[in-house]
């Protein structure tokens, strides 16, 4: 269980705004952070990831304080154990494919779950390409094996597959369902492509102004238009 | 090959010597500062830039004259390195290579820092993020797609180091075989009117500054094009 009780001072477009988030997620939820953009929802996960720190409130996973600004914890981004995916690619570009992966590893975790991976996420033939001769669909799916190497409880994806056309999304997702599902992840994804988190989420947070305005299921919050030709 | 003969090769490999050295010792020390000005969050982060960057704008002459008076064992830190170490630092060769230091330190911090700062930011989060410390991400991650900045750098420091004339003037008072450069020697048959040697000194000065910067610029095009393809 992660218990999220934030408050940070963001700068956005149309002034300031404060981004308070009190939320608890349970172990392998998946959640879509939904909304428009500049409201917070980047900011909502690399406040998690403690590569922003908070102004103030308490991040909590499992047992393990995270963050406590009252008692002035903070857990630092590398020992967080985070598997973290952002919109633009962030492979190494001075390795190969099979480079970028092991620089992932630590000495606890195993190779074995190395291979695993590459057999899963089907990079076999990729491991020694350099990672500018990857198409942008080839690179995420890296940069999302690369996530899990570390084997991370929690997965952030900040949308990772907005930048993609639209059948190399849809093999993504599967991905993506696949690695949730086989890791046990706790995974938060922000989107504002509502049919990509029907696909993928089982709650869904709408955020505006840096608040959770709504929360339920898919269903429940998701733009019902949406489902007229499902 | 007459010319060869009576030809003293020492000022050149004075010269040579200086820079090399220059060179090796500021990529040592230019890489960590950079690192250090390029991330930094601190509000004096402008102060220590304009402290690097002040050779620029000094003449060479303020510096070998402070130089001088710091190394001069008449005062304060020369005369407590005689009077400790027995060492003097002024007219020696060891007193060229530390002015040269500080007098090329831009050259060699300015292009690194700009390279580091010029790498996408997501770059070293998404390595702090694989549990690396900044000084793995740094030897890692941002030193290997800095190459080519770091031998712009490089380039630049030796070069200008080669050029260097009024600090090396002062500091080192160009004593033959000691720390008598290339530069010195020119103004000195200059002086003499005579002008035939010193010609020789600036056309292998210029052929030679032609030739390196060839050579390396050469280089750093493979490593352009190696940096494109990877960006």
């Amino acid at each position: 269980m992660i218990s999220i009780n934030i408050h940070k001072r963001l700068k956005g477009t149309q002034g300031n705004f404060d981004l308070q988030i009190d939320e608890i997620i349970s172990e392998g939820d998946f959640i879509g952070v939904y909304g428009k953009s500049g409201t917070g929802k980047t900011s909502l996960l690399r406040l998690l990831s403690g590569l922003d720190i908070p102004n103030e409130g308490c991040i909590k996973v499992a047992e393990r304080v995270w963050y406590d600004s009252g008692n002035k914890i903070n857990i630092p981004v590398q020992q967080r154990n985070i598997g973290y995916v952002f919109q633009e690619d962030v492979l190494f570009p001075n390795m190969t494919v099979l480079q970028n992966l092991r620089f992932a590893l630590s000495k606890s975790n195993e190779i074995k779950l190395l291979d695993e991976l590459i057999d899963i996420m089907e990079l076999k033939e990729l491991l020694d390409f350099n990672t500018y001769q990857l198409s942008g669909g080839q690179k995420q799916r890296v940069s999302l094996a690369r996530a899990l190497v570390s084997q991370p409880k929690l997965l952030l994806l900040d949308e990772p597959l907005s930048a993609l056309d639209y059948e190399m999304r849809q093999r993504l997702q599967d991905y993506i369902k696949k690695a949730h599902k086989t890791y046990k992840l706790t995974t938060l994804m922000v989107s504002h492509d509502p049919w990509e988190l029907y696909q993928l989420v089982n709650k869904v947070w709408e955020i505006d102004e840096g608040k959770v305005i709504r929360k339920g299921t898919p269903r429940q919050i998701l733009p019902l238009d949406l489902y007229k030709n499902i | 090959m007459l010319f060869l003969n009576s030809f003293n090769w020492m000022p050149l490999l004075l010269t040579g010597k200086l820079a090399l050295i220059t060179t090796l010792i500021l990529v040592i020390i230019g890489v960590p500062l950079a690192y250090k000005i390029a991330f930094s969050k601190s509000r004096f982060k402008p102060v220590f830039e304009a402290l690097i960057g002040m050779p620029l704008v000094l003449p060479p002459t303020v510096i070998g004259f402070y130089f001088l008076l710091l190394f001069s064992p008449a005062y304060g830190f020369g005369k407590y390195l005689k009077n400790i170490f027995d060492i003097q630092l002024v007219f020696s060769f060891s007193g060229l290579v530390i002015a040269s230091l500080l007098y090329s330190l831009p050259f060699m911090v300015q292009p690194i820092q700009n390279g580091l700062q010029s790498l996408p930011k997501n770059l070293h989060e998404a390595s702090y993020i694989l549990g690396k410390s900044k000084w793995q991400t740094l030897w890692y991650v941002l030193l290997p797609n800095s190459k080519k900045a770091i031998l712009t750098g490089m380039v630049l420091t030796f070069a200008h180091t080669i050029g260097e004339f009024g600090v090396v003037l002062m500091v080192g008072g160009s004593i033959p075989n000691k720390t008598q450069v290339a530069s010195s020697i020119i103004y000195e048959h200059v002086e003499a009117l005579n002008y035939e040697a010193a010609h020789k000194y600036s056309a292998i000065l210029l052929l030679i500054s032609f030739v390196i910067l060839v050579a390396v610029y050469s280089l750093s095009k493979n490593n352009m094009s190696f940096l494109r393809r990877n960006n």
